[in-house]
């Protein structure tokens, strides 16, 4: 399948390192955009922009809204639009925080850092989104209302039902299982880290290799090995450094020797540990390589591409276009329960205002990312990387102390730029009529 | 009319249907033999792809039956059809312009291999076909947004004709094709029609008609003229029925 604009022209006979490799050249461009930014705030800061503790701060801060824009990029592949996004994200929230500080404990009275508490949490938040997401797909799939229309109506309900949920009071979130989820509270440490990237590694390898080979056993032609060993290296490579780097930034001694306590024991002299990779960018890579597989490898994805393509012919070829909307939706009010549980664990708390217009950063990330408001064009991992720089550059601006109206605007003319390069370059190449 | 004595494949009777005040179909009956072409004629917006339409399932018709084999079905949408094995090259072509041949021909029906799509192996099927139809296609890694007209039709065409259809409805098939395309298509149909199939063929040109067609029904503003054998007739007698709107002379009695 081709859901990428660009990468299907074949550039005539003579074939550039670009060409061989077969690298998308939208990938290559965000990749560039994103080295720019970190080159710039790295010597802005001398070099603490990409210093471990730093690296670490901005993978966490991405999380919430990377997990939002890959249901995103299905909603906007099938030509729809989801404004409710943050909304539905405090909606979840304040369920979850509702459940695990008060409902849980009060109803079946159920102790404090209890295993319950965290499954049923978890439960009542996914279920409770993808209920929601539902409601949206039935009304947008079965009713034929615009989404733009329903979700708008979307972002006012839940944000302020979220409002009657927790009275209008923050709630404290301290249930340890659950802030697990938040960043810092749950790290992996160095080892177990060093352990899940080279499986992680292992897995990159064996899939470019096996891929290879069912290429070359139905006879199609395949890249040279030398390209498909780059790729590989560079995916290891990037894979190896990102787990190293992280796993060199240690934990404070002072919170080190409160962890100690908490067990009974003393910490003994010297002791150092290091965060390694946080739970939530876990979940974050595991969410994204799910809804990769899903996009390109699953009936369901394959059918919202052609939705997104053409939905009359979706439609003739037997697609039930409806139902499909309807899941496209319930998927994303899924992925905003994830998302909430991550966004309410890194602050410890619920508050109201908690995913207060994130649609426009997820959107923004998406469209970033490479995927097209017409519909039928889009990537994950685009939009994770979309959602990389967005954070990236405030972050770096924030650190070299640009204040937050600059920072804004500046954010919205990258969204401007960013597809108007796009659209230059396609253009120019003749990509688009 | 010798074809009475045998259960028709498709008969659709009495067929019609509505937009808003328009009757595109008005009381339309027509029937389809194994092994028979019945060529689809009529001006623009006679209402011949409305027509095919209601038996594809992309429209359901307002009143009316629809027999396959003498049995009455119900075709509420194009899973319906399909299920009865029958196949639709939509005027429009219905692809999905941004999804590559393979991605297009199988849609709705991809293969699988432990419960994902199994793209390698869709693709050389795809190979496989239109090396029959089109061997000159090449262009099986780009969406189809990139192909030619006539190379979008094959690619329609290789949807409809590889899903062993047993009732196969063109509707103009052959407009964007080159003349070799044109004639593969018209040597397609007879080998098709070989095998039993029967073919519903809308068609403006009068010599594919004349020459691929057993029998050809005329609409014009949505009524059906008639129904004439080919070889009892003469281009001009069908080019008048479309014209005037009348039966010839000869035939009419
Ligand atoms: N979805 C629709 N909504 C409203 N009117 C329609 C629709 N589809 C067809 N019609 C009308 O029905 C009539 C018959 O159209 P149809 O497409 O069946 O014509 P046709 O015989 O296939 O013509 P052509 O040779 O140009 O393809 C036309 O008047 C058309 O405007
Ligand atoms: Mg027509």
């Amino acid at each position: 399948m081709t859901d990428q604009g660009l990468s299907a022209q074949g550039a005539g006979p003579r074939r550039s390192v670009i060409d061989t490799l077969e690298i998308d050249v939208r990938l290559l461009g965000m990749l560039m955009a994103f080295a720019a930014v970190a080159l710039v705030f790295t010597i802005w800061t001398g070099g603490t922009f990409v210093g471990p503790r730093n690296v670490f701060n901005i993978a966490v801060q991405t999380v919430p809204v990377a997990i939002m824009a890959c249901g995103m990029v299905f909603v906007i592949v099938a030509r729809h639009i989801d404004l409710s996004v943050g909304s539905m994200l405090a909606m979840c929230s304040a369920v979850m925080a509702m459940s695990q500080a008060q409902w849980l404990p009060a109803l079946f009275g159920l102790e404090y850092g209890n295993p319950a508490i965290l499954v049923a949490t978890i439960l009542i938040g996914l279920v409770t989104g993808t209920l929601i997401g539902s409601l949206t797909g039935w009304l947008v799939g079965y009713q034929r209302i615009p989404s733009f229309i329903v979700t708008l109506g979307g972002l006012l309900i839940w944000r302020n039902l979220n409002w009657f949920t927790t009275n209008g009071q923050s709630v404290a979130l301290t249930d340890p299982n659950l802030l697990m989820f938040g960043g810092t509270e749950g790290v992996l440490g160095a080892t177990a880290s060093w352990v899940v990237g080279l499986i992680a590694s292992a897995v990159a390898v064996w899939v470019i290799a096996s891929a290879r080979r069912t290429k070359q056993g139905h006879g199609f032609m395949v890249k040279p090995l030398w390209a498909e060993t780059v790729m590989a290296g560079l995916i290891v490579g990037a894979i190896l450094f990102f787990v190293g780097w992280l796993s060199r930034y240690p934990i404070p001694e002072a919170k080190l020797k409160r962890l100690f306590e908490a067990r009974g024991e003393v910490m003994p002299e010297g002791y150092t540990a290091m965060h390694g990779l946080p739970i939530s960018v876990l979940i974050l890579i595991l969410v994204a390589v799910v809804m990769t597989v899903v996009a390109k490898k699953t009936t369901f994805g394959r059918y919202i591409f052609a939705m997104g393509g053409n939905p009359d012919a979706a439609e003739l070829s037997g697609i039930n276009t409806r139902l499909l909307t309807v899941k496209i939706f319930a998927l994303m009010g899924f992925l905003c329960a994830i998302a909430g549980l991550v966004a309410q664990a890194r602050l410890q708390s619920h508050g109201n205002d908690l995913g207060d217009k994130w649609e426009l950063w997820v959107i923004a990330a998406t469209v970033i990312g490479g995927t097209a408001l017409a519909g039928g064009v889009g990537t994950i991992y685009g939009a994770v990387l979309g959602a990389l720089i967005m954070q990236s550059l405030q972050s770096g601006m924030a650190m070299v102390g640009v204040d937050t109206p600059f920072q804004n605007i500046i954010v919205g003319l990258v969204l401007v730029i960013a597809v108007w390069v796009d659209i230059l370059y396609r253009k120019r190449l003749g990509l688009t009529k | 009319m010798n074809q009475t004595a045998r259960t028709p494949l498709v008969e659709m009777r009495d067929i019609s249907i509505s937009f808003g005040g328009i009757k595109a179909v008005d009381h339309v009956s027509i029937d389809l033999h194994p092994g028979e072409v019945v060529g689809l004629l009529g001006h623009n917006g006679a209402g011949k792809s409305t027509l095919i339409k209601c038996l594809s399932g992309a429209y359901q018709k307002d009143a009316g039956q629809i027999l396959i084999n003498g049995e009455e079905v119900t075709i509420n949408n194009p899973r319906d059809a399909r299920a009865q094995n029958i196949e639709t090259i939509y005027q429009t072509l219905a692809l999905a312009d941004n999804l590559d041949a393979a991605s297009n021909l199988f849609l709705g029906r991809e293969l699988r291999r432990s419960g994902l799509v199994d793209d390698a192996k869709m693709e050389a099927e795809t190979r496989k076909i239109m090396g029959r139809l089109n061997p000159n296609f090449r262009k099986f890694n780009v969406p189809v947004s990139a192909l030619s007209g006539g190379q979008r039709q094959s690619v329609a065409i290789a949807r409809a004709v590889y899903f062993n259809a047993k009732i196969l409805i063109m509707d103009e098939p052959t407009a964007a094709l080159g003349p070799h395309e044109t004639q593969m298509v018209a040597e397609l149909i007879q080998e098709l029609k070989a095998q039993g199939l029967g073919i519903f063929l809308i068609e403006h040109d009068i010599h594919n008609v004349m020459k691929l067609c057993d029998r050809a029904s005329v609409m014009k503003n949505g009524q059906l003229v008639g129904t004439v054998n080919v070889k009892d007739v003469t281009d001009d007698d069908i080019l008048g029925m479309i014209i005037l709107g009348k039966k010839p002379a000869h035939l009419a009695a």
